[in-house]
């Protein structure tokens, strides 16, 4: 299409023009210097801001091998003098850090599990069953998204101690187990495979979840994928649910109980070793995940905009 | 949208196969896959909301269940409590308000710009290590809010990296989560404006005065919006960056050949295509930064001298600290409204705007369909080439 729009008396422009080696028409391209100073300004901005970008977190990594002493004398310094592993050993053998993480892996494992059973189920029957009241349940689906989580702090817990799910992992878990996006995103997909495979199926006399579980779920994956990442990350992430479905500190989860480190939980001082390991610990699940599916990260957050 | 029509052939040939039986099998299955969803949405949504919605117009004090028969209905009072009641409860939303406004004013804006101007570096096309750049801006968008206050307090601390690296030229830095003192008002002083005109302190509005509102954020605010763009900038990236993808390259070579800098190619020609990812990256902001909360929790618990108290905050510290809840509840369902008015302005203000026929006449005789046209042609004013080329797209396709 690009092509045809081009005016036949033009000549042929090469994509990538402004690049130096390939010159154009005289006179209409930027001098050879001009271009070479420019990639150097462009390559120049670009590392001084990935140098904002990453600097902090080498500063972490390394304070928390720091002394509490080191650490507010040499703050930028990234060579911890001396070494010390303090901060670990205190994190892990006396206090609740290793309690806290259990039940991040506890209720993050489930969310994203029941997740994506929940949000496909939903997405396929949104997609692809017909039923009385599936476009109401669509706009249902679609309105909840535009409802701010901040709003429902007070009557979340509200719901919950009435219910007597307050203080329990059920509590923790069940209200995150749906996500208003996943559907969506899950229905979207199941729109975009060609039903014939479900329909050759059906003939050979399948049922409805069975063609859901056996045939089309598998042909998913990548929105599965996406799906996962998002539930790991937001019920990893997670924080303001946590503090209103429970105040046991046997259902502390690593949000909660960093936070409660942040404010001075472990005694007095700064001890910014000893939060920064924690906040580092806490950070490593989500970054692997990164790092796994990279890709896929960076094109789930594409996607969302061009529909 | 198109699968609806591919989709209904099928199913029409399959009902006139197996009349009525698989038809009301899926309609019962249709239920059943939804039922999940549906289940959970209203327990843990619909009736919250409604139960938080009685309890703002009750006087319930947080012991029993606000069902309980001895909950007494007390009309707008918590609204009336924290909106003109003279005491604390207004001026701390007064002032939660005035913080998360002023925070809302430096994210939206800065983080728009900061993560489209990401986007444009990175999409460069002679850029070389492309996904290294575009991993190291987006991973802070990946780390816990908890997890980033944390570092925060520390590069901000008195004696933090922030700091040493101010003290590197010669200057001393601010001791940032302690000094409560509003940026605007630190910029009067400097100009050496340092008791405030009657005028202002004289009135006001929800029990704080004028001069206060005009405050600006304050320090310790301003280390939290450092905070929040760079967090979020590299999630509206990549937003930007699919867009900016998806944009007709013809269109920028049409603007070359025509003349049309690398400067102009921007204002006029790319930046009109990314409208769409702009209204998003916007309306995300936007939404977002009225719901600070994390933040405040692990940081700063709306110190110093409530100058980062957030209506969010605010709302959990009404009800689950001060056992306030009717108040807590009522700002909450304040706070909602502000959000959905915001999020409707913003899209009134973002509206396309229907082009001039003198205009439309100019560039495009008889070639655009009205909804084509405020895209490209009306937004661009007078860029010829984009619109020539906009004409030509019309007439290709």
């Amino acid at each position: 299409m690009s092509e045809q729009t081009l005016p036949a008396a033009l000549p042929p422009i090469p994509a990538a023009a402004p690049t130096p080696t390939r010159t154009g028409r005289a006179g209409r391209r930027p001098p050879r210097a001009r271009v070479v100073i420019a990639a150097i300004a462009l390559y120049a901005a670009l590392i001084a801001i990935a140098l904002v970008y990453i600097y902090p977190f080498l500063v972490q990594v390394a304070t928390s091998f720091k002394t509490d002493a080191d650490a507010t004398a040499a703050p930028v310094s990234l060579i911890p003098n001396p070494w010390s592993f303090a901060a670990y050993d205190k994190l892990f053998a006396n206090s609740d850090f290793p309690l806290w993480f259990l039940n991040s892996a506890i209720v993050t494992v489930c969310v994203t599990l029941g997740r994506v059973f929940f949000v496909s189920l939903a997405g396929y029957a949104l997609a692809r069953l017909h039923f009385r009241g599936r476009a109401t349940v669509f706009a249902v689906v679609v309105g909840v998204m535009a409802v701010p989580g901040v709003v429902l702090l007070i009557p979340k817990f509200l719901v919950l101690n009435q219910l007597g799910l307050y203080n329990t992992y059920i509590g923790m878990i069940l209200p995150l187990l749906v996500d208003a996006a996943g559907v969506f995103i899950m229905k979207n997909f199941f729109e975009s495979i060609p039903v014939s495979v479900e329909e050759q199926a059906r003939i050979d006399g399948a049922g409805t979840f069975r063609i859901f579980w056996s045939v089309v779920l598998p042909m998913a994956r990548p929105a599965l994928i996406t799906i996962v990442i998002l539930s790991f990350q937001g019920s990893w992430n997670e924080l303001a649910h946590f503090i209103v479905s429970a105040s046991n500190p046997a259902l502390t989860t690593l949000t909660k109980g960093v936070a409660s480190l942040a404010a001075g939980a472990l005694g007095s001082g700064n001890q910014y070793p000893l939060k920064l390991a924690a906040a580092l610990i806490m950070t490593i699940p989500v970054a692997v995940m990164f790092f796994i599916f990279q890709r896929r990260i960076m094109n789930a957050s594409e996607g969302a905009v061009k529909e | 949208m198109s699968a609806t029509a591919s989709q209904a052939k099928p199913s029409a040939r399959e009902a006139t196969r197996h009349p009525a039986g698989i038809r009301k099998g899926e309609r019962l299955a249709g239920w059943l896959f939804v039922l999940p969803v549906i289940l959970i949405l209203g327990v843990f949504l619909f009736i919250p909301v409604l139960m938080a919605l009685w309890v703002s117009f009750s006087d319930w004090s947080g012991r029993g269940s606000p069902l309980a028969p001895g909950v007494g209905f007390i009309g707008l009072e918590n609204y009336a409590d924290i909106t003109t009641g003279g005491g604390l409860a207004e001026s701390n939303f007064g002032t939660s308000l005035r913080n998360n406004a002023w925070y809302v004013i430096l994210v939206v804006p800065l983080q728009t710009a900061l993560s489209l101007l990401l986007a444009v570096l990175v999409s460069r096309q002679i850029l070389r290590g492309r996904g290294f750049f575009r991993t190291a801006f987006y991973f802070p968008s990946v780390t816990s809010s908890v997890a980033i206050t944390v570092l925060w307090l520390f590069l901000f601390s008195t004696t933090g990296v922030v700091n040493q690296i101010i003290a590197w030229f010669g200057a001393t830095g601010p001791n940032w989560f302690n000094e409560p003192r509003g940026l605007v008002h630190l910029a009067l002083e400097g100009v050496g404006v340092t008791t405030p005109p009657p005028a202002l302190t004289a009135g006001g509005f929800l029990g704080i005065t004028w001069w206060d509102w005009i405050a600006g954020p304050s320090v310790a605010m301003f280390a939290l919006i450092l905070m929040a763009i760079f967090t979020t900038s590299g999630t509206f990236m990549l937003l930007f960056m699919a867009a900016i993808q998806s944009i007709d390259p013809s269109l920028a070579e049409a603007a070359m050949v025509d003349g049309a800098n690398a400067w102009q190619r921007f204002w006029r020609v790319t930046l009109p295509q990314l409208r769409p990812a702009l209204f998003t990256v916007l309306t995300l902001g936007l939404i977002g930064c009225w719901q600070v909360f994390d933040q405040i929790y692990t940081g700063t618990q709306g110190a110093p001298g409530n100058t980062t108290l957030t209506p969010a905050y605010l709302s959990y510290q009404a009800g689950f600290q001060d056992q306030k809840w009717g108040d807590g509840a009522a700002i909450a369902f304040i706070l909602f409204l502000i959000i959905i008015a915001f999020t409707l302005l913003q899209r009134w203000v973002l509206r396309d705007k229907p082009v001039s026929r003198r205009r439309m006449r100019a560039y495009l005789p008889g070639r655009v369909t009205p909804g084509e046209a405020p895209t490209g042609a009306a937004t661009q004013g007078e860029a010829a080439p984009a619109a020539s080329a906009e004409s030509k797209k019309g007439a290709a396709s």
